[in-house]
């Protein structure tokens, strides 16, 4: 049992987590029509359900699992997966019969379009009863945490925003606030508000599938289970007190010892590699780091578009393909910062603490 | 197909319509000039709101005792609750760390046992000196000036900072040789 906790708080290390998960969504998407099915999900879900029953008899698990704040993770927990994968099974159930040339599961149930009143309505009204029903239930059967009046000289530890923040509490530890707290989030609304204006692709609306969308899919998909759910997911079990990272088994040791000693790309290259001070003038100190973030940002869209992304400039042109491609590289440089963090301790690409500007 | 307008009735000069268009008017300015004068009223008193009759905030210059009662090596932590500042006595002198995280703001705690101050949100961590070392946090802890009075004190001024990423911790005032 110990031997079993040990490799599940080895696997939930944060590297190897999101490693596992980015391959499990690729790898299930390739097999879709064998993971996406009835038998899978009445094997995988009650396994869930009983890895988590089985687990609640760790103290630790137990703990941080029953913590009223943390109530709506656990729910999150089986409802994102049951949602990602109802919506993946119709979708594959509806290529099977494109392919066939069978009509749609959509076509079949009516073949008209349905209608806003009574059919949209109606369920929302029983939607919106049976949520209220719910919430109240829940508010009476677990009260929320009252704490003791606020004290800024005593921040709690660990000090975690509402859930559906973390994951942006979880950015902040890989960028300065200006950028994980203004530009990102700014940049995943607007582009979020750019999809109907980029994403030309008429297919797929109203119906489910997944081939005819299969660029769309995944790329939504992993910026949302990955860059999000499985941060919020993180933060919530796994960030401990000095938010320090810990197993779901492990215990919350105040005193628990990382060594994470930050370095800035600048120490790397002329410290490290060339073995000099670093100079004094701050543009000649930054300069590597002004040409990885500009030529991160300049060549990936030139290769792109004449490489694996030609079709995709063909079809939308060079202001929407170029819009397209710097809101895909912001997306990636999350992921991008945080294994550098992981694996090399890199703390700025370029960093100007004189004057506030570090990325 | 077009469309002819019915023709108005004339207007009569001087007849009561006139009489009753005029007390419009000052109605009219009246109602303008009250509604005016409450919509200033209402600013100032908004104006005014945002002034709080009691500011609760601690004097920016404090003293914090004598340096005699600081002890080599330990961080002093009497003054984080009042006063939002650590005092550390090192080897050759004393100097005054700001309890403000430099990345967004939180309160580190000091753990005498890694000889660190580790901030519970981010996980930013600062050497005893205030230097930082891990987390994401971009430059070290702010001092603030300390110096002796005359009555053998130590006084503490928060309005003069020193940040060492600007070289400031060199400058007389951010560390007090003792």
């Amino acid at each position: 049992m110990e031997t079993i906790k040990d490799i599940i708080n080895t696997l939930t290390a944060p590297e190897i987590l999101i490693t596992l998960a980015a391959i499990l969504l690729f790898v299930s998407a390739r097999y879709r029509h064998l993971f996406y099915t009835n038998k899978v999900a009445l094997i995988l879900f009650p396994a869930m359900f009983v890895f988590m029953a089985i687990s609640m008899f760790d103290e630790d698990f137990y703990l941080i699992v029953t913590k009223p704040d943390n109530v709506p993770i656990v729910g999150m927990l089986f409802l994102i997966p049951f949602f990602t994968w109802l919506s993946m099974r119709e979708a594959v159930r509806n290529d099977k019969r494109t392919e066939e040339g069978a009509p749609l599961i959509e076509k079949e149930e009516t073949a008209d379009k349905v209608l806003t009143w009574p059919d949209l309505v109606y369920t929302e009204l029983i939607a919106i009863v049976l949520l209220t029903v719910l919430l109240v239930g829940w508010s009476i059967l677990i009260p929320a945490p009252l704490e003791e009046s606020a004290n800024p000289a005593a921040t709690p530890n660990p000090s975690k925003a509402p859930w559906y923040f973390l994951g942006l509490q979880e950015m902040l530890v890989y960028f300065d606030p200006w950028l994980a707290g203004v530009v990102f989030p700014g940049l995943i609304i607007v582009g979020l508000m750019a999809i109907p204006y980029i994403d030309t692709n008429p297919k797929g609306n109203g119906y489910y599938t997944f081939k005819e969308r299969s660029w769309e899919i995944m790329t939504f998909l992993f910026g949302f289970l990955i860059l999000w759910v499985l941060l919020v997911i993180l933060g919530t079990f796994l960030r401990g007190p000095n938010w320090n990272f810990f197993g779901p088994y492990e215990y919350w040791d105040t005193h628990k010892l990382e060594a994470l000693v930050n370095v800035d790309l600048s120490d790397y290259f002329w410290v490290r590699l060339l073995g000099m001070g670093r100079p004094d003038n701050i543009l000649v100190r930054e300069s590597v780091g002004f040409l990885v973030v500009l030529g991160y940002f300049l060549v990936p869209p030139m290769l792109l578009a004449k490489t694996i992304f030609k079709r995709f400039y063909e079809n939308l042109g060079p202001a929407r393909y170029h819009i397209m491609v710097f809101l895909l590289l912001c997306m990636a440089s999350l992921p991008i910062k945080m294994v550098l963090r992981w694996l090399f301790n890199l703390k700025y690409i370029i960093g100007i603490p004189e004057y506030f500007f570090n990325i | 197909m077009s469309k002819v307008n019915p023709p108005r009735p004339a207007a009569k000069r001087g007849e009561p319509a006139d009489a009753g268009r005029r007390s419009f008017f000052s109605w009219m300015s009246l109602a303008w000039v009250s509604f005016t004068a409450s919509m200033l009223a209402a600013g100032t008193a908004t104006a005014r709101f945002m002034f709080p009759n009691v500011l609760f905030e601690p004097p920016l210059t404090f003293r914090a005792g004598r340096p005699e009662e600081l002890q080599v090596g330990i961080v002093d932590e009497r003054f984080k609750d009042s006063n939002q500042v650590w005092l550390v006595r090192d080897g050759g002198g004393i100097y005054a760390l700001s309890t403000t995280c430099t990345h967004l703001g939180c309160t580190p705690n000091w753990l005498s046992a890694e000889q660190k101050f580790k901030c519970p949100c981010h996980g930013s961590g600062f050497y005893i000196t205030g230097i930082n070392f891990e987390g994401p946090a971009p430059r070290p802890l702010e001092r603030f000036a300390i110096d002796l009075a005359d009555d053998g004190q130590l006084v503490i001024d928060k309005g003069r900072k020193f940040q060492q990423e600007k070289g400031q911790w060199e400058l007389p005032g951010a560390y007090l040789e003792f």
